[in-house]
């Protein structure tokens, strides 16, 4: 499945240098609205509510804050990366090209998951000024950033292909990945809510992203860990599944 | 020695449910420059698009050099270039990065000589380093060229690759394909310029409304172009062609006010020194000629129009 490296690195050097070029905005606009939130949330409701779970409250909501970040610039990026040559038609060559459709999602989703992750470092970088924090997992950490990365820009990667305008591409970060972002426990503990507003919140996949994040900085969580890393992996896979199907039928790709 | 494309009863219906392609049959022989020559719409790109990957078949078979393009892809697809109808390059990068990420694309090792060479050789070396977008349209064309040379194809599938380009441009990409050409690769191309097909080609396609309509040898087709009319407009009329004169290629037009003498420019002999002579014997008198040659326009208008 994958044995043009060549290919693979090609892509993956492209859709890097893409980023490269816009860098001061890709790493500047983050940066910036992450303070922001630092400002509005932790300052303001921080001083109301000084800790939650036994954490205060501005370092409660870093993990929460870096995975909105995770999740919007991992599908903003490969859904992006994969929707432009589609639309200028550039796709032609990668269709041409003697690259499986393993190699195309392993240069795409391996460049945008890459950026997210340093993305995410770097704001896990600025909070850090804002406030003291510390990390009791640091590896965990890593890999629920990784695993996450990887699966929202494999989500990214599918809405790039489904979309056939720029309107679509926005619709489903702006219509369904920042609302379970909020709802997903970004500013609060879920064992806050009310009983059934608790179990509601359970069907939201990101509440686990988040749960599991969390823990990993302060050992605590809404949800027993090896739960969020099951149903992370259970996102993944389905992602996974996604793209097979999508790739099989040649669905958007192929006339 | 066995195609090197060997194309068996490939049809294409696309999604909307139009049928482009018609079970066409087509080899194209190694080494050779093959001009598929069809109006708009034919199906020239969508035949293309399939040997290249882009489209899928709706059913036939293709094998590129032995290798089917569904099962052995990698093999079929590593071995040809395609340079596209459209105009659809990258914008922000270099014309050196894009002409390197096709090569890496196709899985060959860095060579920076090749690429150079490559540059050099479509008068692109001085824009290595300036952003595909700042390029004109020929610029470009040069550009989609150089990419698809970048991997050392040994097909190249050039579709309308001299629309909208200027003389000297047309110039330099034909010395390109002849030294392709020299260097045994087998070169394809779609054109609407039959002079084009007429100067490049080995072997002339015509395909009209998803059915290929004639291949031919360009020399044969060359043959049939040779062929000269000679009309002559009569004093009278005649009501048939008479006696004496059945053993010439004679037809009658404009209700027999019109003879038509079909002749051969490149025979020893045109014989219209004896059909003369044999015309005035048979006492049929004419005030007016002219001579007309049928062009490899005609013939291709005429094969569209009889299929219409
Ligand atoms: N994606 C598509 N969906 C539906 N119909 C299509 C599609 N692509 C092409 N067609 C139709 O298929 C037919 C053949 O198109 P094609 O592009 O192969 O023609 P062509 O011979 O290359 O024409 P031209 O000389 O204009 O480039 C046309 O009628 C076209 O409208
Ligand atoms: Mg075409």
């Amino acid at each position: 499945m994958i044995s043009n490296l060549r290919a693979v690195r090609a892509i993956y050097v492209f859709e890097m240098a893409r980023a490269g070029r816009t860098l001061l905005q890709s790493i500047v606009s983050p940066v910036l609205s992450t303070s922001l939130y630092f400002v509005v949330f932790g300052a303001a409701i921080g001083s109301r509510i000084t800790e939650i779970d036994g954490v205060p409250y501005g370092a409660f909501i870093v993990p929460g804050l870096i995975m909105l970040l995770l999740l919007t610039q991992s599908v903003a990026n490969a859904s992006f990366g994969i929707y432009f040559p589609r639309f200028t038609g550039t796709i032609y060559e990668l269709l041409s090209a003697p690259v499986s459709y393993g190699e195309i999602v392993l240069g795409y989703v391996g460049a945008a998951a890459t950026k997210s992750v340093i993305l995410g470092l770097i704001v896990l970088a600025t909070a850090a000024l804002f406030v003291p924090l510390q990390i009791e997992h640091p590896v965990w950490m890593l890999v629920f950033l990784v695993l996450t990365a990887v699966t929202f820009s494999l989500l990214g990667f599918i809405i790039g292909i489904w979309a056939d305008g720029f309107e679509k591409l926005q619709l489903v970060p702006l219509l369904v990945i920042t609302p379970l972002t909020f709802l997903g426990g970004t500013f609060y503990s879920v064992s806050v809510l009310p009983p059934l507003w608790q179990k509601l919140a359970l069907l939201n996949p990101v509440v686990y992203l988040i749960s599991g994040f969390r823990w990993s900085f302060f050992g605590t969580s809404d949800v027993n860990i090896g739960v969020s890393l099951a149903m992370t992996l259970v996102v993944l896979g389905l992602c996974v599944v996604g793209i097979a199907w999508i790739f099989r039928t040649g669905y958007r790709l192929k006339a | 020695m066995p195609p090197v494309i060997a194309i068996q009863g490939l049809s294409k219906t696309y999604a909307s449910g139009f049928q482009a392609l018609k079970s066409i049959d087509l080899d194209i022989r190694r080494g050779e420059i093959f001009a598929l020559l069809g109006p708009n719409g034919a199906g020239k790109t969508t035949l293309i698009s399939i040997v290249c990957g882009i489209v899928r078949a709706s059913s036939g078979s293709v094998t590129v050099d032995g290798h089917d393009i569904v099962s052995d892809f990698r093999a079929a697809r590593g071995l040809i270039g395609l340079v596209p109808q459209e105009l659809t390059t990258d914008a922000f990068e270099t014309v050196w990065d894009t002409v390197s990420f096709s090569r890496g694309l196709f899985g060959k090792p860095r060579n920076p000589e090749h690429i150079e060479k490559v540059l050099r050789d479509l008068s692109l070396w001085s824009k290595k380093d300036s952003k595909i977008m700042t390029l004109s349209g020929g610029m470009k064309r040069r550009v989609l060229i150089a990419k698809a040379l970048s991997h050392e194809p040994r097909i190249l599938f050039l579709d309308e690759p001299t629309a909208g380009v200027d003389v000297e441009l047309r110039k330099d990409m034909w010395e390109v394909v002849r030294a392709l050409r020299a260097s045994g690769v087998t070169i394809i191309l779609t054109t609407h310029y039959i002079e084009e097909a007429e100067q490049m080609a080995d072997r002339i396609g015509v395909i009209n409304k998803g059915e290929i309509v004639l291949v031919e040898e360009k020399a044969t087709l060359m043959r049939e172009l040779g062929r000269k009319q000679l009309a002559l407009q009569l004093n009278g009329r005649l009501h048939a062609v008479p006696e004496a004169l059945q053993p010439y290629d004679l037809t009658l037009a404009e209700e027999g006010a019109t003879l038509v003498y079909t002749y051969d420019t490149q025979g020893d002999r045109t014989g219209i020194t004896g059909f003369l002579q044999d015309l005035s014997r048979a006492g049929i008198e004419f005030h007016d000629l002219q001579t007309t040659q049928r062009s490899l326009e005609d013939i291709f208008v005429d094969l569209v129009r009889q299929r219409r």
